[in-house]
């Protein structure tokens, strides 16, 4: 299991916002996170991650990520870490991007086999579509035995047929690896497609919903 | 008439070596500015920054007055290093390393302060340590700036005048640079080689400038930025 109790000052349009929360989350889970633009949805993923320090305690299992000052370096996190604008490293093919990482070939191909862009191997990233980038994005994220998966808004910057195909990928890889998740997302019928838990962060607080609150929100 | 291309010589040797130790103490101070969140930052923005607006004469006055024998710096590198650094090549490389500095880290700093700061994490995410980080993702993606910042460097110190003058005075074959010769033989009146001298320099700075902009060109084509 994965506890976390963290606080930080965040300075949004309207002032400054305290972010206070206090979550756990089990092995396996797939948590989307929702909440309105500034909220605080990021900067949660960026302090689990260890880009952004924030007071409090995270702890993975046994291990303390965070501990009051002492903080876990972002480096020997085990994170996988999904960016909406996919940071991919430009200077390398798509295949580097993943050996970078980790230089196991087999899972490169393999991972890349399953996003089906193994036929782009070879080529530079440069020369991607938005779509093929965020796949060896997430790709890219899986290269390494990671305890948590984190993806900040993964699919927002994509045509809604390709956000339709990827999140099936996703819900595929997170079915085939079980890896604990957290998204950021905005969309409903992504959280209720790819969902087993949801949490909002409102008024700088993290609270959870039954996944039947999507019903809701889609008619509204 | 007999062009004597030793100071041409001792200019581009000068350059090099200037610009070959400016790269390996600048992309580190570079890559700090550009990454660090420190209060410190405009202090050492703003010494690095110092020899684009001090006089050369100023520079150069200080850099003779700190490395003379008389000096504690100067005693100490003569006595225990055995090193002379005044009216010597050592010391040229020395007192251009100075000169030049804004050169190398401005292009560089800029170059990683313009990179995407998520594809600097994510090499942070994926374990890779600072240095780690710095040559294999930062450093190959500022190409046209890491470019930019090394011929300017060279071409600058090519065109080195007041602080050469100062530190190294002109002793032929040593320190007698090519933008000393020119001074020289104005002094003297000696136009013709002085016109021939300074039109291979004013050639030699073009053809540098022009390989820049054609590269960064280029470079932006290939990004399809342009």
């Amino acid at each position: 299991m994965i506890t976390f109790t963290l606080k930080k000052e965040l300075q949004g349009a309207e002032g400054i916002l305290s972010l206070n929360v206090k979550q756990h989350v089990n092995y396996g889970d797939f948590v989307v996170i929702m909440g309105e633009s500034g909220a605080g949805k990021s900067t949660l993923l960026r302090m689990l991650a260890g880009l952004e320090e924030g007071e409090g305690e995270i702890k993975v299992g046994d291990d303390y990520w965070q501990q009051g000052k002492k903080q876990l370096p972002v480096q020997q996190r085990e994170v996988g870490f999904v960016f909406q604008d996919y940071a991919l490293f430009d200077n390398m093919s798509v295949k580097e991007n993943l050996l970078f990482v980790n230089p196991d070939i087999p899972r490169a191909d393999a991972l890349l086999e399953m996003m089906e862009i193994r036929g782009l191997s070879e080529r530079s990233v440069q020369r991607l579509s938005g779509g093929q980038k965020q796949r060896v994005a997430l790709a890219r994220a899986l290269m390494r035995d990671s305890k948590l998966l984190l993806m900040d808004e993964p699919l927002s910057s994509l045509d809604p047929r390709m956000r339709h195909k990827l999140a099936i990928q996703i819900k595929a890889l997170h079915q085939r690896f079980g890896l604990t998740t957290l998204m950021v997302s905005h969309d409903v019928a992504e959280a209720k497609r790819l969902a087993n838990r949801l949490w909002f962060v409102e008024e700088g607080k993290l609270n959870e919903y039954p996944l039947s609150y999507l019903d809701t929100l889609e008619y509204q | 008439m007999n062009l004597d291309l030793t100071p041409f010589i001792l200019s581009f040797k000068l350059a090099f070596l200037t610009t070959l130790i400016l790269f390996f103490v600048a992309l580190p101070l570079a890559w700090w500015l550009s990454q660090t969140r420190s209060k410190t930052k405009p202090f050492f923005e703003a010494l690095t920054a110092l020899p684009i607006v001090l006089p050369p004469s100023v520079l150069g006055f200080y850099l003779l007055v700190a490395l003379s024998p008389t000096s504690p710096l100067g005693a100490w590198l003569s006595s225990v290093l055995g090193v002379k650094l005044v009216f010597t090549f050592e010391g040229l490389v020395v007192a251009s390393c100075f000169y030049s500095l804004p050169f190398m880290v401005q292009p560089l700093q800029n170059g990683f302060e313009s990179l995407n700061r998520h594809m600097i994490e994510a090499s942070y995410l994926a374990g890779k340590s600072r240095v780690q980080t710095l040559w294999h993702v930062a450093l190959p993606n500022i190409k046209p700036a890491l470019i930019t910042a090394l011929i300017i460097t060279f071409a600058h110190t090519v065109g080195e005048f007041g602080v050469v003058l100062m530190v190294g005075g002109s002793i032929p074959g040593e320190t007698k640079v090519a933008s000393v010769a020119i001074y020289e033989m104005v002094e003297v009146m000696a136009y013709k080689e002085a016109h021939l001298y300074a039109a291979i320099l004013l050639l030699l700075s073009f053809v540098v400038l022009l390989a820049v902009y054609l590269f960064n060109q280029r470079q932006k084509h290939k990004a399809g930025i342009l």
